[in-house]
């Protein structure tokens, strides 16, 4: 009883409380960074150094008006943002956090399911998200937010297919879609696999910028020219529903790069027996340690580079990243097989 | 089923937040509608027409080669699990079918959908 239901329940609401929280904090710390970067304080008034602001924001947030344009489809409307919160949140049930440890006696492992088809549970899941963006910009019926709808759509499909196609030269690696086989695989090769699949790593992390819709490929929000993006026309909760949407999807990439490329939750080198030490650290500190390096470097990338332009942008994707995802994907067969023969 | 029954607790969680949110706020904002606050946005002038009107071909261009494509990769995942079995005789017959779609990919790329700028002066066949 209890390792069947309650042990998940728990589980899944730890997962799900620490993703909103870590969701609010990102916006925080992302303000912070930017505003290092360029000089700047950024928040300070809400608590000591601003460390209640994202508290502050969502009240905030709660109790704005929440207008649905006179023109908007209604049902819709409201349910574009539900549709893109969603995934975001549930593809947290495959993330391996860390290995299974002993609480109170009862053998947990450090997350919440793991199926024998988490991967593509992750890619399939994921891909659900750009629904609740065209249905954002088709319902708003505004210009603006319809543009930037058909744009962001053609933006994540074009990445998704090279994202993809990376992540099949991992499943080759490991032979297997489960999450937590993956990382086990590389605590048995002794290596993580963004060392053996430099290009592979390259396209994700390129991919997963674009699939995040972060800069430089924030063509969706590119404020210049489409004001707010998809989601002009929200406001209130339903607009919260959209940016926190977007930072959850961060915290995903973030912790499936870690996951495939940088051994999960295993220590740094492996491979190297004398810093055996490092294991003294239990596997989810350095989990949040690699998850939190990638997402530091998520801050950074927006807060140094331009936006690409959106002909650029589909020019990379399409005549850039798919055909390296392809050569990447055959050489690693042909390693395999000879490998294996 | 165990890992299953998880995900769909998950999914009811999940959508069980974005929903009562979404209620939540419904009922403690205020509700003050304003023809102007209700009109579409169009940087502060009075909208003009209707927003769904005709978009770029391309959009639709490129949904269809995505389709192509992405059913390659989902072709593929079966495959990749399976190599330790198929060893040469699988690599060399999921190579075959990369190939075509590489020529179709080349194609497609010639032909020019791929270019989001002005597009460029017909050319006769291939260069």
């Amino acid at each position: 009883m209890i390792d069947t239901f309650v042990i998940p329940l728990v589980k899944i609401l730890v997962v799900l409380n620490a993703t909103l929280v870590a969701v609010s904090y990102m916006v925080l710390l992302e303000r912070k960074v930017i505003a290092w970067t360029q000089s700047r304080l950024g928040p300070m008034r809400v608590g000591p150094y601003g460390v209640l602001q994202p508290i502050a924001d969502a009240i905030k947030l709660m109790i704005k008006e929440d207008i649905t344009p006179v023109r908007a489809d209604r049902w819709v409307f409201t349910l574009a943002p539900i549709i893109s919160m969603v995934p975001a949140l549930i593809v947290y049930a495959v993330i391996p956090f860390g290995p299974t440890v002993t609480i109170f006696g009862h053998a947990v492992p450090l997350y919440v399911t793991d199926i024998n088809v988490g991967l593509l549970y992750i890619v399939s899941v994921a891909s659900v998200g750009v629904y609740g963006i065209i249905l954002a910009g088709y319902a708003s019926n505004s210009k603006y937010p319809l543009l930037a709808s058909l744009r962001a759509s053609a933006q994540l499909i074009s990445y998704e297919v090279a994202v993809t196609l990376t992540l099949v030269s991992v499943i080759l690696m490991a032979g297997s879609l489960s999450m937590v086989s993956i990382v086990l695989a590389q605590e048995q090769a002794r290596v993580w696999y963004g060392f053996v699949q430099p290009l592979a790593f390259g396209i994700f992390f390129i991919g997963s910028l674009a699939e995040t819709n972060r800069a430089p490929f924030d063509m969706p929000e590119a404020e210049q020219e489409l004001t707010g993006g998809f989601h002009t026309e929200y406001s209130g909760m339903r607009f919260a529903l959209f940016f926190l949407a977007e930072y959850a999807n961060m915290i995903v990439v973030s912790s499936v790069a870690t996951t495939l490329f940088l051994g999960g939750w295993l220590r740094p080198f492996p491979n190297v027996a004398w810093l055996g030490v490092l294991d003294l650290i239990p596997g989810w500190i350095w989990f949040l340690v690699k998850s939190f390096v990638f997402l530091y470097i998520f801050i950074w990338v927006r807060a140094t580079l331009p936006r690409y332009r959106y002909d650029q942008l589909m020019r990379l994707g399409w005549k850039v990243l798919i055909p390296l995802a392809i050569l990447n994907l055959v050489a690693t067969a042909i390693v395999k097989v000879w490998w294996l023969a | 089923m165990q890992g299953w029954l998880s995900i769909l607790l998950m999914i009811a969680l999940g959508a069980g937040f974005a929903l009562v949110s979404v209620l939540l706020s419904s009922v403690l904002g205020p509700r003050q509608p304003t023809a102007e606050k209700l009109a579409p946005y169009e940087c502060g002038m009075p909208p003009v027409g209707d927003a769904r009107e005709r978009q770029s071909v391309k959009f639709y261009l490129i949904a269809m080669i995505f389709l192509l494509f992405d059913i390659e990769v989902a072709f593929l995942y079966p495959w990749a699990m399976a190599l330790r079995d198929l060893g040469w005789s699988g690599f060399v017959q999921v190579l075959l079918f990369m190939t075509l779609l590489f020529f179709g990919y080349l194609y497609v790329w010639r032909k020019g959908a791929l270019d989001w700028d002005a597009p460029e002066p017909r050319r006769a066949g291939w260069r």
